[in-house]
């Protein structure tokens, strides 16, 4: 197919007439470019708008008690409702299909001491499923498991802030800790895409925690995911439901608002899956927009093109050029220019990306970008348009009779 | 080689139509030297239109080459363009982006040959219209007879059965219009048929054979001075 003779016939028509070939290239280059560019921007708010909501699992929902506002089958008024292990075997039952993990949680603010450092942080009896609803994430040893829990073993695993505090550059790993006068083994390290504070955290086995502070089987309260099988609404008819037979468990009036209390990541989701949906359209009308616009420019050069050529068309028809060969040599044309072009936008549009994107944080603008196939597909449509636009009047200027063609200006 | 007859042609204008040509009967043979005159709206052009597969005519008979020229399409017009006929016109028609040399070996890029092949026989062809230190230079470089030489070694450089000349003096003076004829008929001498159209009688004087042409039809088909004396 590598025809050095055409390619030279190209070469020559479009290193001869370079204003005309810079245009038609400019039209497409800056067509690209702001493709890339705008849908870069539009990625990187979508990014942001994801980053702010994936520090916790997006199918969180938390449960926990409190004491009641409204008197209710003979009970009174300010009745402190707690949560006890029979609350977990109870959703366990109730809900196990619609639940993805869930765990128990006591919570407690505690001095820690490592030789001469301290501080005072919160420590958290969970059970191992809980690492999948704080989304943290090992960085070494291991998380809770259950021989913990079955153990009661005096394990912790902390959090990367946590060890800088206390252990400096050292590892924290394997070394004994004090945490309220009781002396735990550091089983494991976690990162969290929460923040610092969510790093400050220290995890122990829920039962160990239940025994030493207490030993009862009170529960603050309950982590749990929902099946992500679930949408947005039925996640949220789910949560109401649990909270439904939670105050029917608890004797709780279904009016009284604080004595079960029930955060349903869901409900937020639905904002923010609505935001990403406007946004996602917004992208794509203006990505959209961008190419209709570089179809029409390239278009329009089409057609000025040949028009312009319309008379060389004819010289080279009456020495013997067929429709077909003059239709292939203004297609090649068309289809070079519009593809080293396209390549040319794309690479400014992602250098200029790649470039100011670090200083756009503060825009809302995190990791501005555009993926390969998306850029790929909007050079290729921009080419399947080069040759559309030129091929229709290229044939049309194939066609006219030389004579005609001979006599244009 | 060339057969024509009851030839007609009309041209749509607006609701009208205006019959340029009406019955041309012609028959030329291989190797003759022939001119059509007549004033302009007499439809010569028209008439190398037609022969020269530019256009298309309407009613009546033409063979070129013994071949009958009937439902040709653009595809078998520019071949057979191509394998049986050169043009040379008033206006040149070079491409201007492209040398003298690159113009001449044109034709041959359409039949296929390769580069290195062609750029030599179009040398050859400039060395024959004198022009071959010109040869890399563009046609804005060239002089109008200069122009019209290196189109009329285009028009030879595929050996045709036929020049076409559409006025090919119409834009010179009368001193490379001597060149040009010169030219046109040392071409003749070697036995190829030429074609010209003019409006000169200088220069039909100098073919062989001048056919007149008024209102669509011919009026008078004779020989000249010149075809004696050979």
């Amino acid at each position: 197919m590598f025809d050095l003779d055409r390619w030279r016939e190209i070469f020559q028509s479009i290193s001869k007439n370079k204003l005309r070939s810079l245009l038609s290239g400019f039209t497409v280059a800056f067509a690209i470019l702001l493709f890339t560019l705008l849908f870069g921007i539009g990625n990187g708010l979508q990014n942001t708008f994801k980053n702010e909501f994936a520090k916790d699992a997006m199918n969180s929902i938390y449960v926990w008690s409190n004491f009641t506002t409204k008197a209710y089958k003979g009970n009174q008024i300010g009745r402190r409702i707690q949560f006890k292990n029979d609350d977990f075997e109870f959703i366990k039952e109730n809900f196990g299909n619609k639940i993805q993990t869930i765990s128990p949680r006591i919570q407690r603010s505690t001095e820690v001491v490592y030789k001469d450092e301290k501080g005072s942080y919160s420590m958290r009896g969970v059970y191992p499923d809980y690492q999948v609803l704080e989304s943290a994430e090992i960085i070494e040893g291991r998380f809770i498991n259950f021989r913990d829990i079955q153990e009661k073993s005096k394990v912790v695993v902390i959090g990367r802030m946590l060890e800088k505090d206390l252990f400096g550059q050292l590892s924290a790993f394997r070394k004994q800790i004090k945490i309220g006068g009781i002396i735990y083994k550091i089983i494991g390290v976690f990162s969290d895409p929460g923040g610092d504070s969510d790093e400050r955290y220290i995890y122990t086995p829920f039962t160990t925690m239940q025994r030493l502070y207490g030993n009862n089987d009170y529960v603050d309260e309950f982590g749990i995911t929902y099946n992500p099988s679930l949408s947005i609404d039925e996640a949220i008819v789910f949560g109401n439901q649990l909270k439904r037979s939670l105050q029917k468990k608890h004797d709780v009036s279904p009016n009284d608002q604080r004595a079960i209390g029930l955060n349903n990541y869901a409900s937020d989701n639905k904002e923010v899956s609505g935001m990403m949906v406007g946004l996602g359209i917004l992208i794509f009308i203006i990505g959209f927009g961008t190419l209709i616009a570089g179809v029409v420019g390239i278009s329009n050069i089409m057609v000025y093109i040949v028009k312009e050529r319309t008379k060389e068309l004819g010289i080279r028809k009456a020495v013997g050029a067929t429709p077909k060969v003059i239709v292939a040599m203004i297609m090649q044309e068309a289809i070079f220019i519009t593809a080293i072009s396209g390549y040319l936008g794309l690479l400014l549009g992602v250098g200029i990306l790649e470039l100011v994107g670090p200083s756009l944080k503060k825009y809302f603008i995190l990791d501005p970008g555009v993926s390969t196939p998306v850029v790929v597909g909007a050079t290729i449509t921009l080419i399947i348009a080069g040759m559309i636009a030129g091929y229709l009047p290229a044939k049309r200027a194939a066609n006219i009779k030389p004579v005609v063609a001979l006599s244009a200006d | 080689m060339i057969k024509i007859e009851k030839l007609h042609k009309s041209y749509p204008i607006g609701k009208d139509s205006l019959h340029v040509l009406k019955g041309i009967d012609l028959h030329i043979k291989e190797g003759e030297f022939v001119s059509i005159m007549g004033s302009s709206g007499s439809g010569k052009s028209t008439l190398l239109n037609i022969v020269g597969l530019l256009d298309l005519h309407d009613e009546g008979t033409y063979y070129l080459n013994g071949q009958l020229i009937k439902d040709m399409n653009e595809k078998k017009a520019a071949l057979l363009r191509n394998k049986f006929l050169g043009f040379v016109f008033q206006s040149f028609n070079l491409i201007s982006y492209k040398t003298a040399l690159e113009n001449v070996a044109l034709p041959l890029y359409y039949k296929g040959m390769s580069r290195k092949e062609r750029l030599e026989v179009a040398l050859d062809y400039l060395e024959k219209v004198g022009l071959k230190d010109w040869a890399n230079h563009l046609p804005n470089e060239l002089s109008g007879g200069q122009k019209q030489r290196v189109a009329i070694a285009r028009a030879l450089v595929t050996k045709p059965k036929v020049v076409l000349a559409d006025e090919p003096t119409g834009a010179l003076d009368s001193t490379t219009t001597d060149s040009v004829m010169d030219l046109l008929k040392d071409i003749n001498d070697e036995g190829m048929t030429v074609f010209v159209i003019t409006h000169e009688e200088e220069v039909a004087d100098q073919t062989k054979r001048i056919v007149r042409l008024k209102d669509g039809l011919i009026i008078s088909d004779e020989l000249t001075k010149a075809s004696k004396a050979v």
